[in-house]
């Protein structure tokens, strides 16, 4: 890995806070997912974004507007992020009218054209060409835009993946494709499924410019992923980001949190390095952040985090006529 | 009126709305410079240029996608698979990702994109280049699926697929591309979903799409010359089904034999004759017959071919059975 440099801290307490305020939200709101999960409030499979928060801090908030975002079913951390409310997330989450995708998506499936939010998606590896045909259409309208396409590790893998980014090389498209290196694709491990531990590399095959950060580290993810944008943007070049960094809880709520293919000692191990902890040491040694503005913040959050869970259990079901409504649009062809 | 082949009159209508319609744009192998495998997209590159005919690597699953992405935020693609065999690498983008994108985004992601390319049997391709897969994709809701038997029908039904907003199927076929009908030369739409009936007779109806529409007329005309005539319903959309076409016909002949190009298990065919019978069960002179393709893989010598294949023969025989005649 490349050695980090020092973060500037300097003058921007602001904009450390607000990151902050992005992993805590993220955290905080995951949390009471499970607990609502283990009420039966929430079902079907469900995966949880504990301790790679810092991967989706380090990167979104660096969009415009009209950028856009597309994801896997990891997907209830990036969407909070990008502006997608916390309310409509949890809404989706209890299968309510009110959730971002009006409860037809659930956990995997969180939706918002509001804020380009392109979806989470449940098939490992398909939305990879979904966004590399977002970056075409941006090219095809000679726009500046760009799309960010966040993936786990295993997806590397899989064939959409290699037909995508030949494709983004090829054609140069301003796509930032995320490798979300946790180490596990469920319960197997990198080592067990990759004919090569430096993801990254795969770029050099498709001549796209690739990098690999800290991804407990949220200001080497947003010094890379600055650069990548930029890059998007300015030559419509797409980069292959990988990110190290561990998912501190299991694949899904149906998953031990270790045991089997990873140990306690190496979670352990892991869990020292909580984003959450490593941007709250660098602020409290900058003078930026005491216990006092941590109470309030985190105060705030509970509150936000509370207030989703009370509109989302006060949302209706979708009414039965629901069920027929989205399978086609009308069309007035003819 | 003017006549052309099958092949211009989608090349007409993709020209037609691609100069409607500058979201409109055309993908997939060799459709650019060497103007289609099957030169459906003659002319096109010239005309349009390299964004909007797209020659894609070998690459169906990624390109699909591509379109999938490109339709998510506005563009209308059109994606060509040099031929649906090939489509299979592909179905992930095309029923996990088009056909449910409007529905798991609570309808905000409309997909407005057109898979077309040739499906079914041409001669001697034998098993791998040799299938007709309009029952695997009807099957799934959220997409449309159209095959149109003649220039007339393929142009107005292309043009209303591009500019429909759902994902739609669209199955010609390669034995078909060399045919020739009449094709008006003012623009014209023809609405996906809506059966049209090719020949009326009121002895039995034969109720088919595609390529088999040939075998239908063609079987129709030699069963007048001995006395039997018969409908002739072209379904044209297989999804959504124009049933009460169906029944319309059923009802009057009272009896029906459904013809398809694919295998018989879990067909086309089957659906048809399921439709028929909840709703013109008290209509039936005679249980409904199916003609379909033998149900091994397609093999390579012509007279065991010819012997797999739905034809002409066997659409005559199955009338007459359907009408207690003699063979
Ligand atoms: C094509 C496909 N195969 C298998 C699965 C089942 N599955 C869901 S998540 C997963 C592991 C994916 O791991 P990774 O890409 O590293 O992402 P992570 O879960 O670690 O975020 C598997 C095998 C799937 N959803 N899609
Ligand atoms: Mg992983």
């Amino acid at each position: 890995m490349a050695p980090k440099k020092k973060p500037d801290t300097n003058g921007n307490a602001a904009l450390h806070k607000e990151l902050l305020h992005h992993m805590l939200l993220q955290r905080r709101f995951e949390e009471k997912v499970a607990e609502a999960y283990a009420l039966g409030k929430i079902g079907g499979f469900c995966h949880l974004y504990i301790g790679q928060e810092a991967v989706s801090t380090g990167i979104i908030p660096l969009l415009r507007e009209d950028d856009y975002v597309i994801t896997t079913y990891r997907d209830h951390g990036q969407a909070i992020v990008r502006g997608v409310p916390p309310r409509n997330v949890m809404a989706e989450l209890f299968g309510r009218v009110d959730g971002c995708s009006k409860g037809k998506g659930g956990s995997m499936h969180m939706f918002d054209r509001n804020v380009n939010f392109l979806g989470g998606h449940g098939i490992v590896g398909g939305h990879v060409p979904v966004a590399t045909g977002v970056g075409f259409a941006i090219k095809y309208r000679g726009g500046d835009q760009v799309i960010v396409c966040f993936m786990g590790e295993a997806a590397v893998n899989n064939g959409a993946f290699h037909e995508s980014l030949n494709m983004a090389g090829l054609w140069k498209l301003p796509v930032v494709y995320v490798i979300e290196n946790n180490k596990y694709g469920m319960g197997t491990a990198e080592s067990r499924a990759s004919s090569t531990m430096e993801m990254y590399k795969r770029g050099d095959t498709y001549s796209m410019a690739n990098a690999v950060v800290d991804g407990q580290d949220v200001f080497a993810v947003r010094e890379a992923a600055t650069a990548a944008i930029a890059r998007a943007r300015a030559t419509g070049e797409a980069t292959l980001l990988e990110v190290r960094t561990y998912r501190f809880v299991g694949h899904s709520m149906s998953d031990a949190v270790s045991g089997t293919y990873r140990s306690k000692a190496e979670l352990e191990e892991y869990m020292k390095r909580d984003p959450i902890n490593l941007l709250k040491a660098t602020m409290t040694a900058a003078g930026e952040l005491d216990d006092a503005a941590l109470q309030a913040m985190e105060q705030e959050i509970a509150a936000v985090v509370q207030d989703a869970w009370d509109f989302a259990d006060a949302s209706p079901e979708p009414p039965l006529e629901a069920l027929y409504e989205d399978v086609l649009v009308e069309t007035t062809a003819g | 009126m003017p006549v052309i082949t099958y092949r211009d009159a989608l090349n007409q209508a993709l020209r037609e709305e691609m100069h409607n319609d500058d979201r409109v744009f055309l993908m997939g192998e060799e459709v650019g410079l060497y103007n289609g495998a099957y030169k459906v997209s003659k002319g096109l590159l010239e005309e349009f240029g390299e964004m909007r005919v797209v020659d894609t690597p070998i690459t169906e699953l990624g390109f699909a996608g591509v379109g999938v992405g490109a339709a998510m935020v506005g563009l209308r693609p059109v994606i060509e698979f040099m031929t649906w065999n090939f489509a299979l690498l592909a179905l992930d983008q095309v029923v996990n990702a088009a056909a449910k994108m409007l529905y798991m985004s609570g309808g905000q992601y409309p997909m407005p994109i057109v898979f077309r390319g040739p499906n079914g049997a041409a001669l001697q391709l034998s098993a791998q280049h040799s299938q007709a897969w309009e029952s695997w994709l009807a099957h799934i809701p959220g997409l449309k699926v159209v095959s149109p038997g003649t220039p007339y029908d393929a142009k107005g039904l292309l043009k209303s697929a591009i500019r429909d907003g759902n994902p739609v199927v669209f199955l010609e076929g390669e034995m078909l591309y060399n045919t020739k009908g009449e094709v008006p030369e003012e623009p014209y739409l023809i609405p996906l979903g809506k059966a049209d009936l090719k020949r009326e007779g009121n002895d039995c109806s034969i109720i088919t799409s595609g390529k088999m529409v040939l075998v239908a007329m063609s079987a129709a005309d030699q069963l007048a010359k001995e006395g039997i005539h018969v409908d002739v319903v072209d379904l044209r959309t297989i999804r959504p089904m124009d049933t009460e076409a169906i029944f319309a016909s059923v009802r009057r002949t009272n009896r029906a034999v459904v013809l398809e190009e694919g295998w018989e298990v879990c067909g086309i065919g089957a659906q048809v004759v399921d439709y028929i019978q909840r709703d013109c069960f008290d209509d039936l002179d005679a249980p409904v017959i199916r003609v379909h393709q033998a149900d091994v893989p397609m093999p390579y010598a012509k007279a065991i071919e010819k012997a797999a294949k739905p034809d002409v023969p066997k659409t005559i025989a199955a009338v007459k059975k359907v009408m207690y005649l003699e063979a």
